[in-house]
């Protein structure tokens, strides 16, 4: 038997409170993804030569506007959390994973902001 | 996942290995690499749409362009590689929450389910092509 404290012993293992949040927002993201992208993937289908009028008037109708940012912001997200999982298997040393892990970060928030920016645009009738 | 050896001085107990240092290569793992590495392609993929969305959004010129890019020989390839990482990762998914639900792991099911995931994506994929084809000879 350990003479330790009970804190004593769980101190510097983790965190207690945040432990699965990465798990259960892959799964969050998964299942909003899973709607999202049959979603796009059913509009697709409907382009045919995907002319640039008949994309700009589609993206322009505010449902189609909302869903497309959902869809950008939600599998930027998701492919962050499946990405740093990649980067905690394969990439050795801590200072490199935290370099490497802060650049997909910026990578996939500019992503993001660059995507969601894009549809507003379009949707406002603005010129990028 | 820890890699550890077996060797240390003074160490009684034999650590545990990394899977991938004691198990054969077999259908299972091959799946779950595949989820893994269709993931990451899918990631790429996301720059594709992210383009895609800021050609549209910069007139029609430049649209014009991404098109041209995208219908090309190449493009239809990278696309029909996104199309099937697409599908697999979706179906692979599905797979993944109903073993989180608690169902699915018997060692035939799993094959089983793994083997509807597998082909199924493939002609999900052939499909959804075979699709596009059509609204395209429509239009």
């Amino acid at each position: 038997m350990s003479l330790r404290s009970p804190m004593g012993r769980v101190l510097g293992l983790g965190t207690a409170k945040g432990g699965s949040h990465h798990w259960w927002m892959q799964r969050v993201t998964s299942v909003a993804l899973l709607l999202l992208t049959l979603w796009f993937a059913a509009s697709l289908l409907h382009f045919a030569t995907f002319d640039y009028a008949v994309l700009i008037e589609w993206i322009g109708k505010p449902v189609n506007a909302v869903l497309l940012s959902l869809l950008i912001g939600t599998s930027t997200y998701h492919s962050l959390l499946g990405v740093q999982v990649v980067i905690e298997d394969y990439v050795v040393g801590k200072l490199l994973k935290t370099v490497v892990m802060m650049l997909l970060s910026f990578v996939h928030a500019a992503v993001a902001a660059l995507g969601i920016f894009a549809v507003l645009c379009i949707a406002f009738g603005v010129a990028a | 996942m820890s890699t550890g050896t077996s060797s240390s001085a003074g160490s009684k107990h034999v650590r545990p290995l990394s899977p991938f240092m004691m198990y054969r290569w077999q259908y299972s793992n091959t799946l779950s690499i595949l989820n893994r590495i269709t993931g990451i392609l899918l990631s790429i993929g996301l720059l594709l749409l992210v383009y895609w969305l800021i050609a549209l959004a910069s007139g029609a010129d430049a649209y014009a362009k991404a098109r041209t890019l995208l219908t090309s020989p190449l493009g239809y390839a990278v696309l029909s590689g996104f199309t099937f990482s697409f599908f697999y990762h979706l179906l692979n998914g599905v797979r993944h929450l109903v073993w989180d639900v608690g169902y699915g792991f018997e060692k035939s099911t799993a094959r089983k389910s793994g083997w509807l995931v597998f082909l199924g994506s493939i002609v999900v994929t052939l499909f959804f092509w075979f699709l596009v084809y059509n609204t395209r000879g429509a239009a």
